[in-house]
């Protein structure tokens, strides 16, 4: 048996497909294989979720367009001064605020690999952000009551649709929670959970930022004018 | 090859995910200080909104831009002491997506209010010229 003579030479470009690239190659002609080897899983994972996170605020920034656009549109209906509840507001603010601060308190604790710390930072973040939510459900069924509901005008459908929107990421959110605190107890401290908790906590701090936004152009600019 | 050469070798090109306070975790009370430091701001932040929106001593058309600058320094306060973004070398990439994704939201948000602005007067003066007509 004699080897044939030819021997097949491939492209030497790392970009084609299907070559096997640690063994022909050098180690730094490859995407994701030069010096310094591909990023942790811990960036990548973080880092695709923060470009999710950005879209989800782009998306937030179309609604926030058409408020601003129609605030003024009540259609002989009840305006945003006199609709509105301050009182209301800043305690919803308080709660969404705390519950941050306590999901940061978590990712201490998740770091410290600390369990039953994690838990309890976990629910009390659960407990403000459903108390958060009840006091905006109370606030769209007393409006809807008052015949200001999303029908009524084009201001108070860009509310509700703003303001709705937000109150749908944090029920998203609050079932992500309890998901989260069953798979910490289920499964401990493994490397994906913690991923899946850090994109959560990335998650819950990014919803209060909208909440800033919100409270600032919906309620307080909405009662000013 | 694992986390710790990676590190080493990459010469500060996106070392940190987002949310991610530092390489090695920081002892608790290091920590725990950083965030009691966002929340502080946080709250005199808030505070310092809701006392702008009612109070008579700002001049009153002024109260607006006021409010926006409030809400903008508490999101700068979320995004460090929180989401821990940054402007360090080790949160580039980070930093740049938020940067995009601002200039979208500002894109989208100013872009509208111009536009429905300038054709809300379009409209105004396209019906006030039908009322002369006879």
């Amino acid at each position: 048996m004699s080897t044939p003579d030819i021997v097949l030479r491939l492209p030497s470009s790392p970009r084609v497909l299907g070559l096997p690239a640690a063994e022909t190659l050098e180690a730094d002609e490859v995407t994701g294989h030069g010096e310094g080897g591909p990023a942790p899983k811990r960036i990548v994972v973080g880092y695709g979720f923060w470009i999710f996170l950005l879209s989800d605020i782009v998306m937030f920034s179309a609604f926030f367009a058409a408020y601003a656009v129609l605030s003024a549109a009540t259609a002989g209906g009840p305006s945003a001064a006199q609709l509105f509840d301050i009182r209301n507001v800043q305690i919803e603010t308080a709660c969404l605020l705390l519950s941050s601060f306590c999901c940061g308190i978590a990712t201490l604790a998740v770091e410290q690999r600390n369990l039953r710390l994690t838990q309890g930072a976990l629910l009390a973040t659960g407990l403000l952000g459903f108390a958060f939510l009840a006091l905006e459900v109370h606030e769209f069924i007393g409006l809807v009551a008052q015949d200001a509901g999303p029908s009524r005008s084009a201001f108070l459908s860009s509310f509700f649709a703003l303001v709705g929107c937000h109150g749908a990421h944090i029920t998203a959110g609050l079932l992500w929670l309890g998901t989260m605190m069953a798979q910490l107890y289920a499964k401990g401290f493994r490397a994906d959970i913690c991923r899946r908790y850090f994109c959560f906590s990335l998650f819950w701090h990014a919803l209060d930022i909208i909440w800033v936004a919100i409270f600032t152009v919906v309620y307080l600019m909405g009662v000013r004018t | 090859m694992n986390d710790t050469t990676a590190h080493a070798a990459g010469g500060g090109m996106g070392d940190l995910a987002p949310g991610q306070q530092d390489k090695n975790p920081k002892d608790f009370a290091a920590g725990l200080r950083s965030y009691l430091v966002g929340l502080a701001l946080a709250v005199g932040l808030t505070i310092a909104s809701f006392w702008a929106a009612q109070t008579h001593l700002i001049y009153a058309p002024g109260v607006s831009a006021a409010l926006i600058a409030l809400a903008i320094a508490q999101m700068g306060i979320h995004l460090v002491f929180f989401l821990h973004i940054t402007t360090g070398p080790d949160n580039t990439n980070n930093a740049l997506a938020l940067a995009f994704g601002i200039l979208i939201v500002f894109l989208v948000v100013v872009g509208s209010l111009w536009i429905m602005s300038n054709m809300n007067h379009m409209s105004v003066a396209m019906g006030e010229s039908m009322h002369m007509q006879p």
